[in-house]
């Protein structure tokens, strides 16, 4: 009699587990995701409209911080300078990546892995501490570059990297790519390995020359990665911010020479931190985010032209 | 005629080998370039302060002169061993947590139907479209609020939640046959065993690739940090280097922060060397299929 009511029991116990199990799974993440993701996003819109000192001193001022930062000319050279370093670190790393992938995937190439590896070695350094490698590697007259350069032109040796607008500039995009190339490659490669070897043998049947086959078979393979790594890295990019925080505090301010390492994320975190107002700083973080959608948006919207163009 | 052939196909092993030879030649070139700062970086941390400044890797008429110096420097000078433990105990406290809940979420995900998942999936899409800077500062209030400024607790709880995670595992578990997951129902597995001891043995790879990238990214965690923690005994590797950067004693004493350097670096390169194999097959099936 007893040994049933607790099979009863227990077997009730079952069926809970099993009904209850998926919400109790997702529950840990749930709680957090609404605590720090849903309702942060949500708050940051209505802070946005506040101007804040301190954590109990708010007023509120509408839309009066994006009409402020919207005429602060600080705002449009970060803007600028973004949108200069995304456009033209993307049209390098892209091209460099898949360079190295296609000279890889080449079938006569030995000790494939090793390379792979050395090539994809510095994205295990991560942004900060490429950061202070390059602030080494380029200090004035002991730096590797420097020293490198100046093999070729002794005049190269005495160069200041670091304290001059454009070589600033130049010295961001060269550290990120040392930093990322070998990441693109890595997806290219698996990309070109998934393409089919009997549509090149067709295409050569065909009589398609190298570039024809590129284009054709290559090109159409790869697309879906190809996509994912511009719009993300283009994201990424846009979002720059610890390369130049890094590298430029050392020279008195995280903006570097003339602003040259001013980036929108700097721009908010000197709104948010150096002035105190973390509702201004709300308000470039949605000016931000509008960017990306739209930047991300028109990214799409071409790679789907593209593909329509094809079929 | 047969000369003639001969004479084509010899001709053609050699362009063949010339081919493979300059192909070679370009990636080695290219490797060499690509590695040579790791190389540059090592050889300085064993330099005197007085080779650093007249030799480019090492000082090879007195090799003799190679030190240890700049490493008991860096560790007596600096908090460097604090930090160090710090960044150990936050990168992997923060992966064990996010790969914790990713995988138990990305499971309920894939394998069940319950109230609310598709709206709840709706939810994370949207929420993976905006950067993490809009959440930086409501997130920085309420710690301010509830007094959790200058801890842990700031760092690892809200952190444990990744979106991207959640997806990666439920694209991953999909793929589990639901008759597998039923035979263990009737072997008597309740479904927090299903999850244990069928389901993470089967994704293997794919813990190992978001192992990885989580740990790097706490690793090299720059500005949440930055913001949160405020004594240098709470500092981590990253902001405790970049402090460094900006002291006059190292912008001459370069051999110490290049030692500093190295030593941060490692771990992750270690981590990635036991798992090196799970991440390039689990980043490269998401990636090809995605």
């Amino acid at each position: 009699m007893t040994n049933e009511g607790g099979r009863g029991l227990s077997s009730k116990l079952w069926a809970m587990q099993a009904k209850y199990a998926p919400y109790l799974f997702v529950a840990p993440f749930l709680l957090l995701f609404c605590a720090f993701m849903v309702y942060p996003l949500l708050r940051s819109i209505s802070m946005s409209f506040y101007s804040y000192a301190g954590p109990h001193t708010s007023r509120f001022v509408g839309l009066g911080h994006y009409r402020y930062f919207l005429g602060d000319f600080l705002l449009w050279i970060a803007v600028a300078n973004t949108i200069v370093y995304a456009i033209v670190y993307m049209g390098l790393q892209i091209p460099l990546s898949l360079g190295l992938a296609l000279l890889l995937n080449n079938p006569r190439v030995r000790f494939r892995n090793l390379f792979r590896f050395a090539f994809f070695a510095p994205y295990l350094v991560g942004n900060v501490f490429v950061s202070v490698i390059f602030v080494l590697l380029l200090s004035q007259r002991h730096g590797l570059i420097p020293k490198a350069l100046g093999f070729f032109n002794p005049a190269w040796l005495e160069v200041s990297w670091l304290g001059d607008p454009i070589n600033a500039r130049i010295a961001i995009v060269v550290a990120s790519l040392w930093l990322s190339v070998g990441w693109g490659m890595v997806f290219f490669l698996a990309a070109l390995q998934g393409v089919d070897r009997e549509l090149y043998d067709a295409a050569a049947v065909d009589g398609a020359g190298p570039w024809s086959r590129f284009r054709h078979v290559t090109l159409p393979g790869i697309k879906p990665v190809m996509t994912f790594l511009v719009v993300s890295g283009t994201i990424g990019a846009l979002q720059l911010f610890e390369l130049p925080y890094v590298i430029f505090l050392q020279h008195g301010s995280a903006a570097g020479p003339k602003w040259a390492g001013l980036t929108i994320v700097m721009y908010l975190y000197q709104q948010g931190f150096d002035l105190g107002d973390i509702g201004a700083a709300c308000a470039v973080g949605w000016f931000l985010v509008l960017l990306i959608l739209g930047v991300a948006l028109v990214q799409i919207r071409i790679s789907r032209a593209g593909r329509e163009e094809e079929s | 005629m047969n000369v003639a052939l001969n004479d084509t196909v010899r001709s053609r092993k050699r362009r063949i080998r010339v081919g493979s030879l300059t192909l070679h030649a370009l990636l080695i070139a290219m490797a060499v370039t690509t590695l040579t700062p790791f190389l540059w970086l090592i050889c300085s941390t064993f330099k005197t302060k007085a080779d650093f400044f007249t030799y480019t890797f090492l000082p090879w008429d007195h090799l003799n002169a190679l030190t240890l110096d700049n490493y008991r420097r860096l560790f007596a000078q600096e908090p460097f061993a604090v930090w160090m433990v710090n960044s150990v105990f936050l990168a992997s406290a923060y992966t064990v947590v996010v790969v914790t809940l990713s995988s138990l979420g990305g499971f309920a995900l894939a394998k069940y139907r319950f109230a609310g998942r598709r709206v709840l999936m709706l939810v994370m899409l949207v929420t993976m479209l905006v950067p993490g800077q809009v959440l930086l500062l409501p997130n920085y209030d309420i710690m301010r609020k509830w007094g959790w400024m200058n801890s842990y607790a700031a760092i690892l709880v809200p952190g444990a939640v990744s979106v991207f995670g959640m997806f990666l595992f439920r694209q991953a578990m999909m793929l589990l046959p639901d008759e597998l997951l039923q035979a263990g129902r009737m072997d008597g597995c309740s479904e927090a065993r299903l999850w244990w001891e069928v389901a993470l043995p089967i994704v293997r790879p794919m813990i190992g690739a978001f192992t990885l990238l989580s740990f790097m990214a706490a690793w090299n965690s720059f500005l949440w940090p930055q913001v949160i923690l405020q004594t240098p005994d709470k500092l981590t590797l990253p902001i405790g280097l970049s402090n460094m950067i900006n002291l006059p004693e190292y912008q001459t004493n370069l051999g110490i922060l290049m030692a500093g350097t190295l030593l941060s670096i490692l771990p992750v390169a270690v981590l990635f060397f036991v798992l090196q194999r799970d991440f390039v097959a689990g980043l490269a099936s998401g990636a090809v299929k995605g």
